[in-house]
């Protein structure tokens, strides 16, 4: 009856593969056919390079601040307060920049610290008086914003001074021009080669990794499936590379935010923060009861929401170039969708940092993609409605079938 | 001819990548008590949920038959109109509703969907007489115990013409006042022409009740024992289960102890939530390297609030006493704390309160001491890894790799995986809750066999069960608890089952 532990594991077949991972290869297949679609109903303007650098800039701010929620939701809790942090940081940092004169270097760091505060502050409530966090950012959402509208004296904020203006639209500068093979397309040669590093970065770690498993037997994904996953994300990673180095290269905020998504995808897979944060949205009680401090855990979640926050929130206000108190309004709900549709669970325990990056992605590409076809705002809600409610619906359907 | 009132043929249920069952035959005689026994995973539950429509008719192969036709069950719904009940070992009852409700939820005696209240009423009142319980048909399921609360679910079973009531551990969470209430009440159902199905791995109350009992082994069937036929002991049973013989159930030990590891002194806990309450009162005890201690009670003596309220007091409030580690005084007032002054709590509840049940072997492991397996807060996957698969290896946690996860492991294995967990903190001291709660004969061997490495390695087991048997086949020593007091401490050589209800009996004249 003791059975023969060390027996390997059968090697899964290729259907059964699919079967297991059909929510991330989904996801992905998902993004691509939606690409393609509005590419082809759009007659190509969606992937023009100025377009493409426009997506970047519609939508970095939410994939930043997806990376934060996915946390939160993969804590089992809910932020609904962001929009609101992402107008008050929008306001205080008009104030500090247009009315006192203070640097960018000063104000930057000072809004991310408020940001911190007031997510720490609703953390407070969250993890030490057991409050739902869904009251709590609820509260907060009406309290920050109503903060908003005190500080601004409900009149916007604006013009910004240049220095800060480059945070959101500035880009990065061609300092490899040298290299250039045919300048008459190519303008700035910095986007082409970051992007090829990037992708044989990506391709060696991926070997890398997959030597690794074979090396203390873990499961790897079958080769077709990893083989296809590289080439579709060189071919679209090079594509978008040239596109953006035919316009004016790298986006600043593409650069932030691919920095972020690295560092969070990191911390998630490989730190014990992310492991503890897991198992906490996985079992509370479990992980109290194995040494975890719950309470703190959370508080920091909630802080590192406020602190992505408050960046999103001066992207944004330098992109629009000014601060007024309806800065923000419902990005809480887009943010949180995100997560969902990249395959996080309500209940806790279950998300990716890529599933909701891909979620955002999914999100902002459909707005795009429906303004560029003429589609009205209102339309553009009732089709992301449905889209979140699909995504979710595939969720559920997948798991109460296995 | 015995009647009979159902029979499963040839049923073959295959999950992906296992045969829960093989070709399985199960036979069931009207008016009987007919036990289910098996280790865990050997196929009970399958067995049963295929037989409700829990899986539905074309997931799996074979017939069943009952009452004289061939079923095919699509829902729950489908099997229950016929009369079979199954009240499963999590009960299904909304702790905030009253009795009543919780009796007619779903069935709610109604007319246009307006509820009549007097006749719900008249109704439970008359369900809870015929289960013995003498509550008013308003109490809340929150304010009754387990034992009352497994009659309620009986009663809910009787409220819809049940002519074949299947019990999933029945007595699992009971004490043995309260199982011996039920399984009376079962005999009594007999004697009135009801069929009942039990699952369970209490052997001596199988032997007590039943008079038919089919044997499962890794989804397949072993026998079918008839105990009117034959005299059938409890070794027969476990020797059907396991395949072999199994002698001795504890493994015997050479006990070896040193020096005192822990000493609490003067324990007083107020209660959790009604805090002018004091529940534990003026508790001591110490336990020795290499020796295993047990505490033994009946249900709410205090023992699971003693070990919480211990380790990190993660129970109770207004905690005062004391607690010595090799005679110096330690601070367990949080969870990090006590795991570095040397104590692990195995819980009573693994499911809810020991494992992440998403996560897998490998990250259950090392979840208590992550900071071994890390440096500067990075994980070192390969260490981990090595970690999960040597604890896997070492207590034969039985599964196809270390990232499967452990939702799917049966209850024995994840038992192993929180041991695993907990022995990576290497601790001093290991308070054990219920260890074998659940689990099945062959795991429980592991399980003591575990125990008795740990004790030779020279830590100090604490151990809570409500097994007297196995209290008396594993520790060397046994305090018994009653009432949130120590009321006795026996030696190896004094403890039996009679000694120690005496002392709970004794101890309860006194208050």
């Amino acid at each position: 009856m003791v059975a023969d532990t060390s027996a390997p594991a059968a090697k899964p077949s290729i259907a059964d593969y699919l079967k297991n991972n059909i929510r991330e290869y989904g996801l992905l297949v998902a993004l691509v056919v939606i690409m393609v679609f509005f590419q082809i109903v759009t007659n190509g303007v969606l992937f023009r390079p100025v377009n493409i650098t426009n997506l970047v800039l519609q939508n970095s701010f939410i994939v930043i601040m997806a990376l934060g929620m996915l946390l939160i939701i993969v804590a089992g809790h809910i932020d609904l307060s962001v929009g609101s942090i992402v107008a008050f940081i929008g306001a205080i940092s008009a104030i500090m920049l247009v009315k006192w004169g203070l640097p960018a270097i000063v104000v930057v760091p000072a809004c991310l610290i408020v940001g911190g505060i007031m997510g720490a502050a609703q953390g407070y409530w969250v993890a030490y008086q057991k409050i739902p966090a869904f009251i709590v950012t609820l509260a907060g959402m009406l309290v920050f914003r109503g903060m908003t509208y005190v500080v601004l004296g409900g009149r916007p904020i604006g013009p910004f001074p240049k220095e800060f203006q480059i945070l959101s639209t500035g880009f990065v500068p061609d300092f490899l021009s040298f290299l250039n093979p045919a300048p008459e397309t190519i303008k700035n040669m910095v986007a082409l080669v970051a992007v090829v590093i990037l992708v044989a970065l990506a391709i060696w770690s991926g070997f890398r990794n997959r030597r690794i498993n074979e090396m203390h037997g873990s499961e790897n994904e079958p080769f077709v499936f990893f083989a296809i996953q590289m080439a579709v994300i060189t071919v679209v990673a090079l594509f978008i590379g040239f596109q953006l180095s035919t316009y004016r290269g790298l986006p600043n905020v593409l650069v932030v935010m691919g920095v972020l998504i690295a560092l969070y995808s990191f911390i998630t897979t490989r730190s014990t923060v992310g492991r503890r944060i897991y198992a906490m949205g996985g079992n509370e009680k479990a992980a109290k009861l194995s040494g975890i401090n719950t309470e703190r855990l959370t508080f920091y979640t909630f802080a590192n929401m406020g602190v992505l926050a408050a960046l999103a929130g001066m992207i944004i206000t330098a992109r629009l170039n000014s601060a007024t108190p309806k800065a923000g309004v419902g990005f809480e709900l887009d943010v949180i969708a995100a997560c969902f549709i990249g395959g996080a669970s309500a209940s806790g325990g279950v998300g990716k940092i890529t599933g909701a990056v891909i979620g955002a992605f999914i999100m902002g590409v459909m707005n795009n993609g429906m303004s560029i076809m003429g589609i009205g705002i209102d339309y553009q809600q009732l089709i992301k409605g449905l889209v979140l409610l699909a995504a979710v619906f595939f969720d559920v359907y997948n798991k109460n079938k296995g | 001819m015995d009647n009979i009132i159902l029979e499963m043929r040839s049923i073959t249920k295959t999950f992906p990548g296992v045969r829960a069952l093989d070709n399985v035959s199960f036979k069931v005689s009207e008016g009987e008590i007919h036990a289910l026994v098996g280790e865990n995973g050997a196929g009970k539950s399958t067995l049963m949920k295929v037989l409700s429509g829990v899986y539905p008719a074309g997931t799996y192969e074979g017939e069943i038959h009952y009452a004289g036709e061939v079923r095919r069950f699509s829902t729950i719904s489908d099997s229950e109109e016929l009369g079979i009940i199954i009240i499963h070992q999590e009960l299904a009852l909304v702790p905030l509703l009253s009795i009543a409700e919780n009796i007619f939820l779903g069935n709610e005696i109604a007319q246009n969907g307006v509820i009549h209240w007097p006749q719900t009423f008249a109704r439970t009142q008359e369900l809870l007489k015929k289960v013995g319980l003498s509550e008013s048909p308003s109490t809340l399921i929150t304010d009754i115990g387990v034992g009352k609360q497994q009659l309620v679910e009986i009663a809910k079973a009787l409220s819809k013409k049940v002519r074949l009531l299947i019990l999933d551990e029945p007595t699992a969470s009971l004490n043995e006042k309260d199982s011996e209430a039920l399984l009376k009440l079962l005999m009594e159902f007999r004697n009135q022409g009801m069929t009942s199905i039990i699952i369970s791995h209490k052997l001596n109350e199988i032997k007590k009740v039943a008079d038919k009992i089919t044997i499962l082994r890794d989804g397949g069937t072993v026998e079918t024992l008839d105990c009117h036929k034959e005299d059938i002991s409890e070794d027969r049973i476990i020797k059907g289960m396991v395949g072999r013989d199994m002698e001795d159930r504890y493994p015997p030990r050479e006990p070896k102890i040193g020096e005192t590891l822990l000493e609490v002194k003067n324990w007083n806990v107020f209660h959790q939530h009604h805090r002018d309450r004091q529940f534990l009162h003026d508790v001591n005890f110490t336990v020795r390297a290499g020796e295993v201690v047990g505490i033994a009670g009946l249900m709410g003596a205090g023992r699971t609030e003693t070990a919480m309220s211990l380790f990190g007091k993660s129970w109770g409030h207004k905690i005062t006493g004391d607690v010595y580690m090799r005679g110096k005084p330690v601070d367990v007032s949080t969870i990090p704390k006590a795991i570095d002054a040397g104590l692990a709590y195995v819980t009573e509840d693994r499911k809810h309160l020991g494992l992440v049940l998403m996560n897998n072997i490998k990250e259950n492991t090392t979840l208590s001491n992550l900071g071994a397996v890390s440096s500067n807060g990075i994980i070192d996957d390969r260490k981990e890894a090595k970690i999960a698969t040597d604890y896997r290896s070492k207590l034969r946690i039985r599964s196809h790799s270390i990232y499967q996860e452990t939702v799917n492991l049966s209850g024995g294995n994840q038992q192993k995986v929180v041991l695993s967990k907990w022995l990576f903190t290497n601790p001093e001291v290991l308070i054990l809750d219920e260890p074998t709660r659940g689990i099945d004969v062959g795991a429980k061997f592991e399980i003591y066999t575990i125990i008795n490495q740990l004790a030779a390695e020279g830590k100090g087991i604490l151990m809570i069960s409500s097994e007297m048997p196995e209290l008396l086949g594993t520790c060397d020593r046994i305090y018994v608890m009653n009432e949130g007091r120590i009321v006795a401490e026996l030696s190896k050589e004094e403890a039996s089952q009679e000694s120690i209800m005496r002392a709970i009996m004794r101890s309860g004249e006194k208050h």
